[in-house]
């Protein structure tokens, strides 16, 4: 018989971290390193405020782009990036940054314009650009350079058929950031360009070493043709609230507003209630885990370097992204084997684009005695090996 | 340094200083040395074991006690507050803003013990003028730590992207 399903989404490659989750879910008494989001609940005053919500009957639809007082809070949230926005025009609240890259794809692209996508990046961008019928380009970066895009690796894809630059730092799966001189090149060369940048910054927050985090679109000229994306899941611990914003120029805000009121009308009003307490009243928790998160990655990074593994030092996110060349095997081979003998299960590089080969990805968003009992398997498998 | 130490330590003093070490990214010997002058300046006063009785099948009770005092020429409360403070079964003392003076938080093994404190030891005392005895019936949180919690298990998916 036939199938029924439409073509592009029959080519849709599928997601190697779903395949490898069947697997893992099957097994027991596997200790993972292989999740994407926070170990920490939702910190309590904001949970508070999302029952209070619930209490005073608050339970219907909200404007489409999102209530006023989140925008609002959003816009002045931002400003700590050096970005402004009007909150009236320029922010879209969304079901999650995950939603804003679908949708901001589907404002921007006519069939056939080309997407440039850093690989390794998180699994949902390639498939969102082809979805909106968009071509992917990828830029493949490696551990020689750190995992951090420059200037000339973009420009040399560049083609008369480029519609946007999609950047992701700090990035999932690599944990890699970028550094302003870094940042100021690269905006030195798409200034003049005709075409949009994406700036996926979920993981904004989740900075270490020192360096805050730098907005491609706080630079000069930069704002006008930046779709800055981000959200409450990694920072505020949110995940499961499925709360994300996108802010950006008006026109193209306004084109996204008119996808997401059609698909969705509004992100759920509770989470709204809950992120308008997490922005006005958060800041503390947020600096708490996240200093929380830096000794976790300075323990696994020191663990996994003292058993002799290669792996760069990630000041982002919550992942580190070691090698594992060195025991000649491929990424998904050497993450089912450790599954299966030493059932502690990571993600295989290859999951986040062909360029993650060799790598495996490592969450720390881990209680340290979570983390100790992964590295002590970790090592027994590759003396076994 | 000393506050990141600090606050490593204040949820769990069983942290080795290598563990603390790797976790600030510093050297173990500095650590080391940063906790020892910390002790030695008491700013670290002592280690104790957050313990939770109810579970450990003892008789244990604790008591908070109002007391109200009059203070003495030239020495204020201190000289009420460390009569008190001296005894063994007294395991805090505050002094308070408000409507009394001091609070005493004592430990017994049964009412009997209490009540004899307060009888025989705290309201005799010559400045003490009144008491208000308060039992503590249970714990649901001591020391930031959340009592009889079930361990937290992780509900998260074991791979997500």
């Amino acid at each position: 018989m036939r199938s029924f399903v439409a073509q592009t989404i029959r080519d849709l490659p599928p997601s190697g971290i779903r395949r490898f989750f069947d697997v893992a879910a099957t097994m027991k008494d596997v200790v993972s390193l292989g999740t994407g989001e926070p170990d920490f609940a939702t910190p309590w005053h904001i949970r508070e405020e999302a029952i209070f919500t619930l209490e005073r009957r608050r339970t219907t639809y909200g404007a489409n782009a999102g209530m006023m007082e989140l925008r609002r809070e959003i816009a002045r949230y931002m400003s700590k990036y050096g970005l402004e926005y009007d909150a009236e025009t320029q922010v879209l609240v969304s079901v999650g940054a995950s939603e804003d890259i679908d949708v901001a794809m589907r404002a921007i692209l006519n069939p056939g314009d080309e997407v440039l996508l850093v690989e390794p990046c998180f699994v949902a961008y390639k498939p969102c650009v082809l979805m909106a019928g968009g071509v992917p380009v990828t830029i493949p970066t490696s551990a020689d350079n750190d995992f951090r895009v420059t200037a000339a690796d973009i420009e040399a894809r560049l083609t008369s058929k480029t519609k946007a630059v999609l950047l992701s730092y700090p990035c999932n799966p690599t944990g890699a950031t970028l550094e302003r001189t870094e940042i100021e090149s690269i905006a030195a060369l798409l200034r003049e360009r005709d075409l949009v940048v994406i700036s996926d910054e979920i993981y904004s927050e989740l900075t270490y070493g020192g360096e805050p985090h730098v907005s491609i679109a706080s630079l000069p000229g930069m704002a006008e043709k930046t779709i800055v994306i981000n959200g409450f899941s990694k920072a505020f611990a949110m995940t499961g609230w499925r709360l994300g914003f996108a802010c950006g120029p008006a026109d193209l805000i306004a084109a996204m507003v008119k996808i997401h009121q059609y698909i969705l009308m509004c992100a759920p009003i509770i989470a709204q209630y809950a992120g308008v307490e997490a922005l006005r009243n958060g800041a503390a928790s947020v600096e708490a885990m996240r200093k929380e998160y830096d000794g976790r990655r300075r323990f696994m990074l020191n663990g996994l370097r003292e058993m002799g593994i290669d792996c760069f030092e990630a000041k982002g996110a919550f992942y580190l992204f070691p090698s594992i060349k060195r025991f000649g095997m491929s990424s998904e081979k050497f993450c089912d084997r450790l599954l299966h003998e030493a059932r502690l299960a990571v993600v295989p590089g290859t999951a986040f684009g062909a360029s993650g080969e060799g790598y495996v990805r490592c969450c720390y968003a881990y209680s340290i005695d979570s983390i100790r009992e992964a590295l002590s398997r970790l090592r027994g498998f590759i003396q076994s090996i | 340094m000393r506050k990141d130490i600090l606050s490593l330590m204040e949820r769990n003093a069983k942290l080795t200083a290598d563990e603390i070490a790797v976790r600030l990214g510093v050297s173990e010997a500095d650590v080391r040395d940063e906790i020892a002058r910390m002790e030695k300046e008491q700013i670290i006063c002592g280690y104790n074991t957050l313990i939770n009785w109810d579970r450990a099948d003892s008789e244990f009770l604790t008591a908070l006690i109002e007391v109200k005092v009059t203070p003495s020429r030239g020495q204020g409360f201190n000289r009420i507050a460390e009569r008190i403070y001296r005894f063994d079964e007294v395991k805090a003392v505050y002094l308070m803003s408000g409507g009394y003076d001091l609070t005493v938080i004592i430990e017994g093994q049964s009412i009997k013990d209490i009540a004899y404190f307060v009888s025989d030891k705290l309201s005799p005392l010559e400045s003490v003028l009144s008491t208000a005895t308060h039992f503590v019936l249970k714990k649901y949180k001591d020391h930031g730590v959340v009592l009889n919690e079930r361990g937290g298990d992780d509900e998260r998916m074991i791979v997500s992207p």
